[in-house]
């Protein structure tokens, strides 16, 4: 009798033990491919994004990095990023001009001159990366989504192509990839955030104009920046919790 | 009463019918729907490891540090000094990975200042702009600056 209840309880703790390690190990097998990003912990981080106005200088360095880093398509009209120029006649802030050829790739042409009074600077704009995006909540697959580390990304393999997303973005962010007729939009480069990498167009930007941050890091750079300077957001009216901050936006900026 | 109890029968096939459709649903979802597609939300789990597995194409500031640091030394103190390498001299992850495989070309300084130093009217005032013909005249930029340290002639 005594050596059953041994065995029992023996087989009966094997079973237990092994059980659950199997569960571990399904659990691990569904978490997807850790191999892509090792040591990256979803919970850590709540990423943003800044950019000083009054640093920007209108190169498009970040336009080239961003299409050279993501491999978007070079004919005009498709952006991950892009820099606008605004040029707003005197006292009349409700009516700017705005250009933006080929989406700065080449840079400015100088098309105004100093001295008639308008006001002049170039606007960097992407993915607002919103915290309740209106373009994740039209989508009717489940193929873009806010990341629970505060990237708005897309799932290629699911997206249909249907453009409902495309239309909800205040911002103009997405566009469909002529290549594979999915959606496709700045991803905050993701594939470098997650290797302790910063993005194309940080990389890239010479004067400093533009800034990833960590929101969930308090030694992150972007504290300070959004403490010491007046900053906004794109269509604050419209609640889409846009984690593109702005310094020095002006009122004519849409 | 009494003729809810003689028709009975069509209520119960029709519940019938409603059941078997109901777990012909759920077991077509079971199987379509991946395993991991509720686990952040209303997205597929797996969608986050695709996004980040593409590769890495500028190879960042650090990993060009970490083999030059003569030209980290020859920009110490400089105005170009905040200025990431890639920035000028292209993406070269590959290079990084592996220095012989790929050599990055000098970029010509006769184009390459003026993409940012070109005078115009909507850059900030604070920024150092030229007019490339009253400035130089046609003399090359790096016949008075260094790129790596503007400020030295």
């Amino acid at each position: 009798m005594g050596t059953n209840r041994r065995e029992f309880l023996k087989s009966t703790g094997k079973f237990v033990l092994l059980t659950s390690a199997a569960a571990l190990a399904w659990d691990f097998l569904e978490a997807g491919t850790p191999e892509a990003a090792p040591n990256y912990k979803l919970q850590e981080h709540w990423w943003a994004f800044a950019v000083d106005i009054e640093k920007c200088i209108g190169c498009g360095n970040c336009v080239r990095a961003c299409k050279t880093e993501n491999n978007v398509p070079l004919e005009p009209y498709f952006f991950r990023t892009w820099v606008e120029r605004y040029h707003v006649p005197k006292g009349d802030i409700e009516h700017p001009e705005v250009d933006s050829p080929n989406g700065g790739y080449d840079g400015f042409p100088a098309r105004y001159q100093p001295g008639d009074g308008s006001k002049n600077f170039f606007v960097p704009k992407l993915c607002n990366h919103c915290s309740h995006s209106p373009c994740t909540q039209v989508c009717p697959v489940g193929a873009t989504f806010e990341s629970p580390d505060g990237a708005v990304l897309v799932d290629k393999t699911y997206c249909l192509g249907c453009r409902y997303c495309v239309q909800a973005c205040p911002y103009g962010c997405r566009f469909i990839d002529p290549r594979t007729m999915t959606v496709d939009k700045c991803s905050l480069c993701y594939h470098r955030i997650t290797k302790g990498l910063t993005t194309a167009c940080c990389e890239s930007c010479p004067t400093g104009a533009r800034m990833l941050g960590d929101l969930k890091n308090p030694k992150d750079p972007m504290h300070e920046f959004l403490r010491i300077h007046k900053i906004l957001v794109l269509k604050p009216q419209m609640a889409t919790g846009a984690k593109l901050y702005y310094n020095g936006l002006d009122g004519s900026v849409r | 009463m009494q003729r809810f109890i003689k028709d009975k029968e069509h209520l119960v096939r029709m519940v019938g019918l409603f059941l078997i459709g109901l777990v012909l649903f759920l077991v077509v979802q079971v199987l379509l729907v991946p395993k991991d597609f509720y686990k952040f939300g209303h997205f597929r789990a797996g969608a986050l490891a695709d996004n980040a597995a593409r590769p890495v194409v500028f190879a960042g500031r650090q990993a060009c540090e970490s083999c030059h640091p003569d030209v980290v030394e020859a920009r110490k103190g400089s105005r170009h000094g905040i200025i990431g390498c890639e920035a000028c001299h292209g993406a070269l992850a590959k290079h990084a990975d592996d220095p012989g495989s790929l050599k990055p070309t000098r970029p010509d300084a006769r184009t390459l200042c003026l993409v940012c130093h070109r005078e115009d009217v909507a850059k900030p005032k604070s920024f150092k702009q030229v007019n490339p013909q009253e400035h130089m005249g046609g003399e090359p930029c790096i016949s008075c600056h260094k790129p790596h340290h503007p400020e030295t002639a």
